[in-house]
C-alpha cells in the first residue's frame, strides 16, 4: 500500500480553480489570454515521444501553469500485468515534468498485447477489485506518488457485478491510498444510461477523497428500446444538467480543482475559456458560501 | 473465455453476437449499447490513421480511406498505447492489397509520411556550428566523420514520392513527373522538412551514417554517379540543422 498520510489528495498542488485539457492549437492563446484558467491537463501518451514541439511546448507551459498528467493508455483494469515498457515511459515523463497530479481510469484498453484506444468497462467483482488494487499499488510505487482514479462513463452493466460503483471506488482508495478523480459528466452519462439519479451517486461517493473534478460534453443517442443513450464524447459544451450536478457536488465537497475536457471538434480558445469561466464561477460560488 | 477476450473479439468482429451477461439499467440484454465500444474503437483508430497519413487519405479519398482503416485496424490492431506510432505497418499493408496494386507508389508515400511523423517526435539535438565547418581546410573536412540529429532520415523510392507529397500538400507544387526520388528529412526547428536528394545523395548519407569519412563516402558515390557533388546534399544537411558532430 502506498504511504497515505504524506500524500493525501489535498496535498496535490493543483489549485482549487478551473483548468482545461490542453490542446496544442491553443498554445499561444493560453499564454496570451488565460482568462480564469489556472492549470492545465495533458494526456500522458501524447508526450511520450523523444523530443520536438510537444515536449518543448509542455516544458514552456509548465513554467506558467501547474500541470496535471492524465493517462489514457495504462489499462489499469487489464487482465494481464501492466505493460512494463509503458509504465517506464510514464515514470520517465512524470520524473521529468514533476506534475502537480497524475490520474488514470477505472477501465482497460489493452488485451493480449493489443491496444484498443478506448476506455473499456469492468465488472465490479472482488477479482477485479484485487487486480485493480495490485496495479494501482504498482503504479504508485513506481511513480513514487499518489495517483487519482477516475470513474468511467457506462453504457451497460455486467450481470456478475457485486459492487456499486461508488463503493467499489471507495474500497480501491481505502486499500491503495489512491485519490479519486470525479468526472461529473461521466456520472450523469452513466446514471442516464443505467437508470439511476446522478445525485444518489454523488451522495454515495466518498467526496473527501476527490483530488480533481472533470466536466465535459456528451452526445445523445438511443438504445434498442428508444431510451436515451448518452455517449461521452468530449466534443461539445457541457450541458446544463451537468453544470447543476457540479454545483450539487461542490456544495458537498467544497472547492476542488475542476477541469473542462474538450477533445474532439476542438473549438477556438474563447469558447473553451468561456466553459472554464463557468466552472470558475461555480467554484467561486462555493468559496463565497464557505 | 475471459471478459476481455469476449469484448475484444466482439469489438473487432461486428458479426459476433454481443457477449452474454451485459445488461442495460433494467436488467435486460444490453443489445446495441455494446456498439458504443465497437464504434469508439473504430472511429478513434480511423481518425488516428487519417491524421497520421493525410496525403494517403487525400490520394484515396475519404470513403476509401475509411474502408481501408476499418480493414487495417482488424488486420493490425495497435500494439502500443502511443497513437503517435499507429500505422507502423500501414505501408506494407497498402502494398499487400491486390485492389491497390495499380497504385504502386502508395506504400512509399506512406513510408514518407511515417518518417515525417517520426522526425516530428524525434529527440532534440544541438546542431554543429556551421561557421566552424566553413573554416576547416578541405583536407580536414574530407577526413572527417559526421554525426546526425535523430530527426534526420532518408526515405528512398523508385517513385517520385517527394513530388507526390508536395503536390498534395502545397497549392503551388507542380504535377509529379515519373522517376525515382530519394527524400531527405531534416527538422530545422519543430517541423520536419522533406527535400529531394540529388542522385547518389542517399547512398552518400548512408555511407556517412555507417561511419565513413566525407572523402571516402564521396569517392565511393562518385564511381557510380560521376556528376555527384557533395556540396548540394551537405548544404541541405547543414541548413536543416541535421549535423551534430564532426570528428576525425
Amino acid at each position: 500500500m502506498f504511504d497515505r498520510p504524506d500524500r493525501s489528495p489535498r496535498s496535490n498542488r493543483l489549485p482549487d480553480a478551473a483548468g482545461v485539457g490542453y490542446k496544442p492549437q491553443h498554445f499561444q492563446a493560453i499564454l496570451d489570454a488565460p482568462g480564469t484558467v489556472e492549470w492545465l491537463e495533458i494526456h500522458a501518451e501524447n508526450y511520450m515521444g523523444d523530443g520536438g514541439r510537444p515536449l518543448a511546448q509542455l516544458r514552456h507551459l509548465s513554467q506558467h501553469f501547474p500541470i496535471s498528467v492524465h493517462g489514457v493508455g495504462l489499462s489499469i483494469g487489464g487482465e494481464a500485468p501492466l505493460d512494463p515498457a509503458h509504465l517506464a515511459r510514464l515514470k520517465h515523463l512524470v520524473d521529468w515534468l514533476n506534475p502537480a497530479s497524475f490520474s488514470e481510469h477505472l477501465a482497460w484498453s489493452t488485451h493480449d498485447s493489443h491496444f484498443y484506444n478506448d476506455l473499456l468497462p469492468l465488472p465490479y467483482t472482488d477479482d477485479t477489485l484485487a487486480r485493480v488494487c495490485a496495479h494501482i499499488d504498482q503504479v504508485q510505487d513506481t511513480l513514487g506518488r499518489q495517483m487519482l482514479l477516475e470513474n468511467p462513463s457506462s453504457y451497460l452493466a455486467f450481470a456478475e457485478s457485486t459492487w456499486a460503483e461508488p463503493a467499489f471506488l471507495h474500497e480501491i482508495a481505502r486499500r491503495t491510498g489512491c485519490g479519486l478523480l470525479l468526472d461529473v459528466n461521466n456520472v450523469f452519462v452513466s446514471a442516464t444510461n443505467l437508470g439511476y439519479r446522478p445525485q444518489d451517486y454523488i451522495d454515495a461517493y466518498p467526496l473527501d477523497l476527490v483530488g480533481e473534478i472533470h466536466l465535459g460534453g456528451h452526445d445523445e443517442d438511443a438504445d434498442d428500446h428508444g431510451r436515451p443513450l448518452l455517449i461521452d464524447s468530449h466534443g461539445a459544451e457541457v450541458v446544463d444538467p451537468v453544470w447543476a450536478l457540479l454545483d450539487y457536488t461542490l456544495a458537498r465537497s467544497g472547492p476542488r480543482p475542476t477541469l473542462v475536457e474538450w477533445d474532439t471538434d476542438v473549438p477556438d480558445w474563447v469558447v473553451l475559456e468561456a466553459e472554464a469561466a463557468r466552472a470558475a464561477a461555480a467554484l467561486n460560488a462555493v468559496k463565497v458560501a464557505a | 473465455m475471459s471478459r476481455a477476450e469476449q469484448f475484444t473479439r466482439a469489438i473487432l468482429d461486428a458479426r459476433l453476437p454481443v457477449p452474454d451477461g451485459l445488461l442495460d439499467g433494467a436488467q435486460q440484454p444490453a443489445g446495441r449499447r455494446f456498439s458504443v465500444y465497437r464504434n469508439n474503437v473504430a472511429v478513434s483508430l480511423t481518425e488516428a490513421l487519417h491524421q497520421g497519413f493525410p496525403v494517403i487519405a487525400k490520394l484515396l479519398g475519404q470513403e476509401n480511406m475509411d474502408g481501408l482503416a476499418a480493414l487495417y485496424l482488424r488486420a493490425h490492431p495497435p500494439t502500443s498505447p502511443l497513437m503517435m506510432h499507429y500505422g507502423d505497418s500501414f505501408p506494407d499493408f497498402l502494398e499487400g492489397l491486390e485492389q491497390l496494386s495499380h497504385l504502386g507508389y502508395l506504400g512509399d508515400v506512406a513510408r514518407l509520411e511515417l518518417a515525417l511523423r517520426r522526425s516530428y517526435h524525434a529527440a532534440d539535438a544541438t546542431p554543429l556550428d556551421a561557421q566552424h565547418l566553413g573554416t576547416l581546410p578541405p583536407d580536414t573536412l574530407l577526413s572527417s566523420r559526421l554525426g546526425f540529429a535523430p530527426a534526420m532520415t532518408v526515405v528512398r523510392s523508385a517513385w517520385p514520392i517527394h513530388a507526390i507529397w508536395a503536390y498534395n500538400t502545397r497549392a503551388d507544387a507542380p504535377k509529379p513527373q515519373p522517376g525515382a526520388q530519394d527524400v531527405l528529412i531534416t527538422r530545422p526547428e519543430f517541423d520536419p522538412l522533406p527535400q529531394p536528394l540529388p542522385p547518389g545523395g542517399a547512398a552518400w548519407i548512408a555511407l556517412l551514417q555507417a561511419g565513413e569519412t566525407l572523402g571516402t563516402a564521396t569517392e565511393a558515390v562518385t564511381s557510380d554517379f560521376p556528376d555527384f557533388d557533395l556540396s548540394a546534399p551537405l548544404a541541405l544537411l547543414i541548413e536543416g540543422l541535421a549535423l551534430t558532430d564532426l570528428s576525425q
